[in-house]
């Protein structure tokens, strides 16, 4: 496939975003049940709020130039019942509202408690809109990851790993940028989200390269023979039909050399995981001097990364129809 | 199964690749209901445009025992079609009555994911008008009560000069189509995904001729026999008779 820069800000950026704001509502669960010492202001909810929000509206508008007709997006909210790209639609704009609402209640401090259990763990408002958000961003994590998952006919994303990955890396850059902005805000929770961040890189470092050696395995089912109906060991395109370009070929062929292809694979294994890890793990080894710049830095390399992995998701899938493309004569 | 199921039958034996198909389609459907099929930079170094319909060729087997097989592509209406439930708008519908997949040009918002649920790359977004385009089988065509009967087929059926199109509903056990692929093994392309595509193509086939050895030489030749056989008495059995 040929990957649309539209596409990969789309998903890295709204990936990030719910990490982040899945970052606040783990360090508010932990506060309330007595997990963390008391937070000393609300900046790290309003800051991250904020920031989750500039996110999802970025990755909302970027989301906007992959379509040829972006005035007649609202029509796309109206096939939720079998379509995940209308399911994401849907679930995007109500996960900015309940950040939106999230951020607004931190920021007035307006949580009237809603519940106390036995123990005396109080449930207040801003905490339950926290569990929604918490809700929307996962099934969000799931619409978007089974955009691609469910297209059987491209092997490389046909897999349970495609949602699982989509999950993991989007929680990883959302807790490494949670840690930097703690580091502004919130100096004491510098320490809980680093560490998160630590285990969420690790195990997304594990679920893509668990893909990209699955990936490796895979035989495509179908064959030029299956193509054209032809039973020989031996067919081969003369022509394609036409000597121009077409949609056909433009849309499904990333017109990339295989070595760029080769170099791209251990260099987002090393952005995206390899560096933030070894920075995390620098700011939590270090004193508080200097760890706002090496968290900063952790999610900026990251998040570079995480631009070249979304490339090479695309890139790395093969469609059956390009076996009709193969020659111009 | 009871339900109309227009389709295609395309006979490789009997395709040329003239791409008249190609030619006739383009030019009905750029100016009926289904156009405009846009172009862009149509007489320049890299033009490039929107087809409902490609005529691809390919070569068999290894020089010199190779066969050129032209190979006429169009959207196939599957049965099951993976494009449709996809479509995030609803634009893309697969019709109750015939079958036929279309797609609603002013639903339509040009994310190209129906595209990519295509495994064999029958749809084209337009270029200009920026939303996905595909084979509609002449719909705006084949129910035209103003043309003659004869008339309504899609283009590419009437277009074609060796009769390689067969157009009908598959679903009709005694259509032509029908029996096409029942006599002259009709197959599906890329079975192995389960679209049960509505069009299908009739293989290639020889004609040979089985020559036996002993039908090169006939044993009971006169001409051959003659000289060594001694002549029969005039009483004896005749030569037919003596030969066995």
């Amino acid at each position: 496939m040929n990957p649309a820069f539209s596409v990969i800000l789309l998903t890295t950026l709204i990936g990030a975003g719910q990490g982040l704001f899945l970052a606040l509502v783990t360090v508010q669960i932990y506060g309330v049940a007595g997990l963390l010492p008391p937070a000393q202001g609300v900046g790290l909810y309003v800051g991250g709020s904020a920031v989750t929000l500039v996110l999802l509206a970025a990755g909302l508008v970027s989301s906007f130039f992959h379509l040829g007709r972006p005035e007649r997006a609202w029509r796309t909210a109206t096939m939720w019942r079998t379509s995940w790209l209308s399911r994401e639609v849907i679930v995007l704009p109500a996960f900015m509202g309940t950040v939106t609402l999230y951020g607004l209640l931190h920021l007035a401090g307006w949580s009237p408690v809603l519940m106390t259990s036995a123990r005396g763990v109080s449930l207040d408002l801003s905490l339950a809109v926290g569990v929604v958000g918490t809700v929307l961003a996962f099934a969000l994590f799931v619409c978007t990851a089974m955009i691609y998952a469910c297209v059987r006919f491209l092997a490389e994303w046909h897999t349970p790993l495609t949602p699982l990955n989509y999950t993991l890396l989007g929680g990883a850059s959302g807790f490494t940028l949670a840690a930097a902005l703690a580091a502004q805000a919130e100096a004491q929770r510098v320490d809980f989200l680093a560490g998160w961040a630590l285990v969420l890189t690790a195990l997304a470092a594990a679920g893509r390269m668990a893909s990209l050696v699955r990936n490796a395995r895979l035989k495509p089912r179908s064959t030029i023979q299956s193509a054209i109906g032809v039973k020989h060991p031996r067919v081969v395109q003369r022509s394609m039909g036409f000597m121009g370009g077409s949609f056909n070929t433009r849309e499904f062929f990333h017109g990339a050399s295989p070595g760029w292809l080769r170099a791209v694979k251990p260099l987002f294994l090393v952005l995206a995981f390899a560096v933030p890890l070894v920075l995390l793990w620098l700011a939590r080894a270090q004193a508080a001097e200097g760890v706002g710049a090496l968290l900063a830095a952790a999610f900026a390399i990251q998040y570079l990364g995480l631009l070249a992995e979304r490339w090479f998701f695309f890139a790395q899938a093969r469609h059956p129809q390009n076996l009709y493309y193969q020659a111009v004569s | 199964m009871s339900r109309k199921q227009l389709a295609l039958v395309i006979d490789l034996n009997v395709c040329v690749g003239c791409h008249a198909c190609v030619t006739s389609c383009k030019e009905w459907n750029t100016s009926g209901a289904a156009g405009p099929m846009s172009d862009q930079n149509p007489f320049g170094s890299d033009p490039s445009g929107t087809f409902f319909n490609r005529v691809q060729t390919f070569e068999v087997g290894e020089f010199p025992h190779t066969e050129t097989v032209h190979f006429p592509k169009s959207c196939l209406h599957c049965e099951d079609p993976p494009c449709v439930p996809v479509c995030p708008t609803g634009a893309s519908y697969k019709r109750e009555e015939d079958g036929i997949v279309l797609v609603d040009y002013d639903r339509c918002i040009g994310c190209k994911y129906c595209s990519w649920a295509c495994p064999y790359g029958a749809r084209e977004l337009d270029a200009d008008q920026k939303v996905m385009k595909k084979c509609t089988l002449c719909v705006d065509r084949i129910y035209d009560a103003s043309l003659p009967e004869i008339d309504r087929k899609p283009a590419c059926v009437k277009a074609c000069p060796t009769s390689a199109r067969l157009f009908g509903d598959i679903h009709d056990p005694q259509s032509e189509v029908s029996r096409a692929i029942r006599e002259q093994g009709g197959y599906a392309l890329m079975p192995e995904w389960g679209t049960h595509p509505a069009n299908h193509y009739l293989p290639r086939r020889k004609t040979r001729l089985r020559i036996h050895e002993d039908e090169l030489v006939r044993a009971d030749n006169p001409l051959r026999v003659e000289g060594h056989l001694p002549k029969p008495a005039s009483d004896a059995a005749t030569f037919e008779d003596a030969s066995f």
